[in-house]
């Protein structure tokens, strides 16, 4: 029923430096989600990137030295991911938050974050009583199990985390230069 | 060490996003080794779990789902808690608090009717916590944590919700909006 509380503690803290982080990154906010679905705003993409980046090469060294036990993979299941993931986008883009953000945004004055939590809970619901429907269809289906992209390849992680911070490094130089681009063509017109 | 200026840097509206998401990857060390990775959409699951249990117990007793992810206070709804408490804080540090019941993008296209964004945001939020259930995690939970640990499902479920959300805003919005 509950959580030693030394283990609550912790995730307080952890939550507490999470939360504040996304506030001050803007990622609560409305405007900030659907800019960036509208390809107009890329805070989301370079917060989220940054994160993978920094937090993959650390925990990847975490583990090297014994600090951390094991991974926590989620299994690569075609039918669910792709699926729950569609869905997961629709409302993402009719929302404006993330189950993560949506808390977020709360804390800092949207009223409607109040009813899209209210339609989150019940999600939970629902899904609650439909599972058994998914268990034996959706969640079995294209069932690759625990995959990883280092697994796949047999590289090393912190090559593919080079890979992917090399290409995240690109696409923030072309976003940043896009972005000035924008900026300057706005004051020229006006 | 100046503390006035390192207070001034508390006071700000927003930081650098390269800044917030390298503190976010440092945040998921810590998670990491203390407890597990970053996630939030389990709690959503938890919190209904205790309230129909408290009206109808032998329904959650039965429910499968409920049997995986049974009704407890644990790390993550503590973790959901810290969230509100630390992004109110960091409101009000910098003043950014403030009450928004139509967001601006929304009134400029679909009018400053309060109860037709509710809807939206209402109906936004079911499809946003079912999806996640069913893809078995969030844009935490897959997004960065999966996709920081080399997930395959982390990369596609990014690449899935991306392409969903944009797909969804344009079809909302329409692209020579985009512009405005």
């Amino acid at each position: 029923m509950i959580d030693p509380i030394c283990k609550l503690a912790l995730g307080l803290l952890t939550g507490f430096f999470f939360g504040f982080l996304l506030q001050k990154g803007q990622v609560t906010k409305y405007r900030v989600i659907l800019g960036q679905f509208l390809l107009r705003d890329f805070t989301m993409l370079k917060i989220m990137l940054t994160a993978v980046v920094v937090g993959g090469f650390g925990v990847f060294a975490l583990l090297d030295f014994g600090l951390v036990e094991s991974l926590h993979i989620k299994p690569m299941i075609l039918g669910s991911v792709i699926t729950g993931g569609a869905i997961l986008g629709i409302g993402m883009g009719i929302l404006g938050y993330c189950p993560g953000t949506l808390v977020a945004a709360i804390a800092e004055g949207s009223r409607h974050a109040i009813f899209g939590l209210l339609g989150a809970l019940l999600g939970a619901v629902v899904y609650a009583e439909v599972y058994p429907l998914f268990e034996s269809t959706l969640l079995k289906m294209g069932d690759f199990g625990k995959i990883t992209l280092n697994g796949l390849t047999g590289g090393s992680p912190y090559l593919h985390l080079a890979g992917i911070a090399v290409l995240t490094g690109v696409l923030f130089c072309v976003i940043e230069l896009w972005e000035r681009a924008g900026t300057a063509g706005k004051k020229a017109d006006g | 060490m100046d503390w006035s200026k390192s207070y001034k840097f508390f006071q700000q509206c927003a930081w650098s996003p390269y800044l917030v998401g390298a503190l976010i990857g440092v945040l998921s060390w810590f998670a990491i080794a203390t407890v597990k990775p970053l996630g939030a959409s389990t709690t959503y699951v938890r919190v209904v779990g205790f309230a129909e249990k408290a009206v109808v117990p032998s329904h959650v007793a039965e429910n499968l789902y409920f049997q995986k992810k049974s009704p407890k206070v644990d790390w993550q709804m503590l973790l959901m808690l810290g969230v509100f408490i630390g992004a109110a804080l960091s409101a009000r540090l910098s003043g950014d608090y403030h009450v928004e019941r139509v967001p601006e993008l929304w009134k400029r296209r679909f009018g400053s009717n309060v109860w037709k964004r509710y809807g939206a945001a209402f109906l936004g939020g079911f499809l946003l916590l079912f999806g996640a259930r069913l893809a078995g995690g969030c844009t935490s939970g897959h997004g960065i944590s999966g996709s920081l640990q080399l997930a395959v499902s982390g990369w596609v479920f990014f690449a899935t919700v991306f392409v969903a959300g944009v797909a969804t805003a344009l079809a909302l919005f329409g692209r020579q909006r985009s512009q405005s």
